[in-house]
Parts: structure tokens; C-alpha cells; sequence
């Protein structure tokens, strides 16, 4: 059994995002958390194993399904579900099982390039603003503020308006709302640790910023970003399929769960199953990213345990 | 309490002029000519150059920034691509749709989450405890397009209780007071149309409510078992309150403070959710406006739309924030 610790800071992303907020600033707690812990806490597991299956799912789509998600048959439009068709087919007869199961690996890739890019742009937003200091962090945290101050799908509808609708440019926006959020974390852990002793004597040895950087500070902010991003990746994957949804991320005939529920909407009376399946596969994969955010939350809080 | 008030306002205003410079600039990245658009297909190389002399698009770009800022302080947005109509008359038109479909959201989200939330306290670990919070959990993982489109399913298809979409039946017009319909209705005393926009109102409401319902009740439950675990409830208890005074008198009050900061973070998700649920119910409001806007290339509109939305939901929040400091003397002091 492997017993790496991961130290966060703060108790999850609603306290995190809570500090946007809320007047006075919440306490933060140093925490920390083995592997062993994780695995006997029962949603953490079954969170595990629900994001497990996805990525089963994702990786094996030809062997969990014979269809082809693209391809039409016109013969086939419109099936109710039934042994054939597990999830019954769309107006232009694709396999909807299919196309849910080849939607995994887009949801996916939505949620590690968004979450990823967001990362990415907070840690160099947060650790430019937290170790510099100063001037660099006042401007960069009021930029901060006003990227806060958009209700999130109009920011990124705006960057979707200014990079054109595309899958790639929804992600790109979805990233780029959530940036706010990686850098006010990153700053608040660079602010404490770049205050430590190691830090110091680092610094009385004579080493330059880029040296303490890279050795001392980026080491010990990887973890609480791996949480966050654990937290907040559920959540993307919704987003972004909001804006397939209207229009503004995936094109058919790519099989993208926002987009087969746009469609499935016209034929709601008619043929239910369309939007139905796609929209458990997002519930589903949400709620395993959720319970395994919800997990960790409860490990590092301890007044949360056990209940 | 007027100086925090004060001290908040303050931080407002440069706030607001990034989001403006943000809005202004952004849009100026867009591939494009404004005029252009405006003009069609139909317009010489003269009229083109006219028609950027008259939009003030020959002018260097900070001119046009300032130009717009003045505009926009006096509600001039300029005119949309799509309609021709004034936005300042676009937004006006749907903004109230959305406000009250966002309060009636909210409303519903705070007395169903706050029940589930204090119910589920009162009994932990009991099955309805367990049910709820399964429940809470599908409710903060749901997507809110998923959400309507199963409503009006249930309700709208299957059922036929609800009405698919739209804010009234179309048999039925109202006098324009506000704009909102169910409060139109109310102030001209209107009763049937009350009752429709109502019944229009129920599924985009609960739809858009679900996720902020569920995060109170998770928010209520956790901090309702905190409070009922002080002393203080201990002495209510033991001075022989009955309990149901001592839940709804002594915990709950205090119980509140975090369900407060969570509304306040929710409010930006009802915004955002407000784009999709209208989208869905073919609701007239400004979510819609701003989507078909972006679709449309109307970026006058877009512009408008945007700045609106985030001077509202900064009002909001500080209207959240001063509601929070309400709630807690103590707050005041730090």
C-alpha cells in the first residue's frame, strides 16, 4: 500500500470559493490524507468506481459496442430501445448506446483539457501574484475579481463568441472561467508557504526565485491542486456540455453528450430516449467525480466525518 | 454597518470598469466589421466607410472605449444587428423575465432546500436522512438542461398538468407595468393571468432551482447538526422549550450563516443556468437574448447583455454580503 500523503489546504472548493464572498476570512486547516484513508471511505469508492467504469468504457468503446456512432441508417430511425438497440436510436438511426458510449471519451477529454488549462493558468496567475507580491498581485487579483464578477457561461460565451463554437473552443472557455479559482487557491498556499523556514534558509543560501520556485514552492502546491482539480472536474464536463447544448461547442455528428440532448429536446415527445440516455451518462459521471470530491472533503474535514 | 456598506460600494465601481474594459476589448477581438454586419451584403465601399465614420469605428480605440463607457453610463448601447431596435430596449424587455424567473428559482430552492435540510438534521441517520442526501446528491450533479427537459416530459408531455414553454397562454395578454407577467397580473389585479403565468413559471422555477436546492439542503443539514450540538441548545432544551421552538427559534437562526454565503455563490449559477433554462422553456428573457445574440454575431446586444449581468450579479452579491453582516454582529467588527 502506497502511503503518500496529499496536504490541502482549505477544506474543498466550496470554502475556497466561499472566500470570493464571504466577509470575513474562513480559518484554513492544514490537512493530511493517505491512500489507505481514501480507500475505506465508502464514497470515495463507489465515486471511484463509477469514474473507473467511464474510463472503461471510454478506452474500450469498440469492444463495449458494435456500432459505429456516426453512421446512419435510415432504416433505423427512431427505435424505441429493445435487445438491438439498448438505448434505441436517433432521428437519423445511430445507435444511441453507441453514441453515449463514444461520448465518455469526449467527456473526458473535455474534463482533463479544461481542468488541466485552468490548472495550468491559475498556477502561473497564483504564483505570480503570491511570491511576487505587490504590484504584480494587486493587478493580477483585480483581474481576478472582474473574471469573478461574470455569471460563468457568459464569460465563456463570450470566449466562445471571440474564438468562434467549436468542442476545443468550449473547452478553451470552460478553462479559462474556471482560472479564477486555481489562482486564488495557488496564491493563498504560495502566500504560506513561501513564509516557511525552508523557504528561508533556502533564500539565506543564497538561491534566486526561480531555484525556490521550482525546488521548494511548486513541489508543495501540486497536491492541493490535484484536489481542487478533482473537485471542480464533474462540474466542467457539465459546463461544457451546457455549451454544446446551445450551440456553442460541439458540431454534429460528433457524438458529445450537450449536443445529443439539444437534439433529443425536438423529439421529447415523440422519442424520450434520445435525450434521456445522454443526460444519465452526464448525471452518472458527475455524480462519481461529486462523491469522490465529496470523499476527500469529508477525510479533510474532520467535523464532516461520519456523517 | 455604513461603513462596510460604504467600503463595498467603493470596491464596486473598479470592478465594474474591468468588467467593462473586459467586455469592450473582448468583443474587439472578435472577427468582424460591426458595420459591416449592419450594412449587409447590400453596402458599397462609401457606405461602409459612412457607416464606420458614424459608429465612430475610424477612431482610435481607446476614443471608442470612452465613447462606449460614456454611452453605456447613460444606457446607450447602441442599436442591435439583428432587430434594429435600441439594446437598452432589448434588455429591457427581457430582463425582468429573468429576474423573476431567478427569484422564484431562488425562492423555491431556499424553502425546499432549507426543509430537507433542517428535517434530515432533526433525524440524522435516518432513512430519510440517507434519502434526502442521495437525493441532494443526484439534485447538485443534475444537469439543469437535463432538469427541464425531464419536467417538461413528465409534466408538460406525459402528464399534461404544465405548460410546455412560454411565460403566458397565448389567448391571454397583459398590460406592461414591469415587465415581469406574474407581477403585472398581480398589480392590474388580473387574476386569470396571474394563474397562467404561474403555471408558466412552476417547471423553468423548479428546474433552475434544483442544483441551488440541493446544495442548501446540504449546507442547512451540515450546519443545522453543528448548531444543534451547542450548549445553548442544550440550555433551551433543558429549560423545557419544546423542541420544535428550540429548532426553529434557536438552531436555525444560527444555522442560516452559511446557507446565507452559499446563496450568495449560487447566484452566479442561476444566472448562468438561466441561459440554458430559457433556452429550453422558450422563455423570452435575457439568457435567450444574450444566446441568440452570440449566435446571431449581434455584438451590440452581446456587449449589453453582458455588462447588465454582471452589474446585477455584483450587486447581488453585495446585497448578500450586507444581508450576511445583518445576520452577524460579529462579522462587523473584523
Amino acid at each position: 500500500m502506497c502511503f503518500t500523503s496529499i496536504w490541502i489546504l482549505g477544506s474543498g472548493i466550496s470554502e475556497m470559493a466561499t472566500d470570493a464572498v464571504a466577509v470575513g476570512v474562513p480559518r484554513r486547516r492544514v490537512a493530511a490524507l493517505s491512500w489507505r484513508r481514501l480507500f475505506s471511505h465508502s464514497s470515495f469508492v463507489v465515486g471511484a468506481a463509477i469514474v473507473a467504469g467511464v474510463i472503461a468504457a471510454a478506452l474500450f468503446a469498440p469492444l463495449v459496442t458494435s456500432y459505429n456512432p456516426i453512421e446512419q441508417s435510415f432504416r433505423d430511425q427512431l427505435l424505441q430501445p429493445s435487445r438491438g438497440h439498448l438505448f434505441g436510436t436517433d432521428e437519423f438511426g445511430r445507435d444511441i448506446f453507441a453514441r453515449v458510449v463514444y461520448g465518455a471519451r469526449i467527456a473526458l477529454i473535455v474534463g482533463v483539457v479544461a481542468d488541466g488549462l485552468a490548472a495550468v493558468l491559475g498556477v502561473v496567475l497564483g504564483v505570480l501574484s503570491g511570491y511576487f507580491g505587490r504590484r504584480v498581485d494587486a493587478v493580477l487579483m483585480r483581474t481576478v475579481d472582474v473574471l469573478l464578477a461574470f455569471p460563468y457561461l457568459l464569460l465563456a460565451m463570450i470566449v466562445v463568441a471571440i474564438l468562434g463554437p467549436s468542442l476545443i473552443n468550449a473547452m478553451i472557455a470552460i478553462g479559462i472561467v474556471y482560472t479564477p479559482q486555481f489562482a486564488r487557491l495557488v496564491r493563498g498556499v504560495v502566500l504560506q508557504i513561501k513564509e516557511e523556514d525552508f523557504v528561508e534558509a533556502a533564500r539565506a543560501e543564497g538561491a534566486g526565485s526561480l531555484r525556490i520556485l521550482g525546488r521548494h514552492i511548486l513541489p508543495n502546491i501540486l497536491s492541493p491542486i490535484i484536489v481542487m482539480a478533482t473537485l471542480t472536474v464533474g462540474y466542467m464536463i457539465v459546463e461544457t456540455a451546457g455549451l454544446s447544448f446551445l450551440g456553442l461547442g460541439a458540431s454534429p455528428p460528433t457524438p458529445e453528450w450537450g449536443s445529443m440532448l439539444a437534439t433529443g429536446r425536438s423529439f421529447m415527445l415523440t422519442a424520450p430516449w434520445i435525450a434521456t440516455f445522454p443526460g444519465l451518462a452526464i448525471l452518472v459521471t458527475v455524480v462519481g467525480f461529486n462523491l469522490i470530491g465529496d470523499g476527500l472533503r469529508d477525510l479533510l474535514d474532520p467535523r464532516l466525518r461520519g456523517r | 454597518m455604513l461603513r462596510f456598506l460604504r467600503w463595498r460600494l467603493l470596491q464596486l465601481g473598479p470592478v465594474l470598469l474591468g468588467v467593462s474594459i473586459l467586455v469592450f476589448f473582448g468583443m474587439h477581438l472578435i472577427p468582424g466589421d460591426v458595420a459591416q454586419l449592419l450594412l449587409g451584403d447590400k453596402g458599397t465601399d462609401a457606405d461602409l466607410q459612412r457607416m464606420r465614420h458614424q459608429l465612430g469605428l475610424d477612431q482610435p480605440v481607446y476614443i471608442q472605449y470612452f465613447r462606449f463607457l460614456g454611452g453605456a453610463l447613460q444606457g446607450d448601447f447602441g442599436e442591435s444587428i439583428r432587430t434594429r431596435q435600441p439594446v437598452i430596449w432589448e434588455i429591457a424587455q427581457a430582463l425582468p423575465v429573468t429576474v423573476q424567473l431567478s427569484l422564484a428559482a431562488l425562492a423555491f430552492a431556499l424553502v425546499a432546500g432549507l426543509s430537507i435540510g433542517v428535517l434530515a438534521a432533526r433525524f440524522p441517520h435516518s432513512a430519510l436522512d440517507t434519502g434526502s442526501m442521495v437525493g441532494v446528491l443526484v439534485g447538485v450533479s443534475m444537469p439543469v438542461f437535463w432538469t427541464g427537459i425531464l419536467l417538461l416530459l413528465v409534466f408538460g408531455g406525459i402528464l399534461g398538468w404544465l405548460p410546455l414553454g412560454g411565460v403566458l397562454d397565448g389567448t391571454l395578454a397583459v398590460r406592461r407595468i414591469t415587465g415581469a407577467p406574474l407581477l403585472d397580473g398581480v398589480l392590474t389585479g388580473r387574476w386569470p393571468i396571474v394563474w397562467s403565468a404561474g403555471r408558466h413559471l412552476v417547471l423553468p422555477a423548479v428546474a433552475l432551482g434544483a442544483t441551488a436546492m440541493a446544495a442548501i439542503a446540504r449546507m442547512a443539514r451540515s450546519s443545522m447538526l453543528d448548531v444543534l450540538g451547542l450548549d445553548f441548545i442544550r440550555t433551551a432544551r433543558a429549560k423545557g422549550l419544546a423542541e420544535r421552538r428550540v429548532v426553529s427559534r434557536h438552531a436555525l437562526r444560527n444555522a442560516l450563516l452559511p446557507v446565507v454565503t452559499l446563496v450568495g455563490l449560487q447566484l452566479g449559477l442561476l444566472l448562468s443556468g438561466a441561459v440554458l433554462t430559457e433556452t429550453i422553456f422558450a422563455l423570452p428573457g435575457l439568457g435567450r437574448l444574450a444566446i441568440t445574440s452570440v449566435l446571431a454575431r449581434d455584438y451590440p446586444v452581446v456587449q449589453g447583455v453582458v455588462l447588465i449581468a454582471a452589474a446585477v450579479f455584483v450587486v447581488a452579491n453585495l446585497a448578500v454580503d450586507v444581508l450576511y453582516v445583518y445576520l452577524d454582529p460579529r462579522v462587523r467588527y473584523q
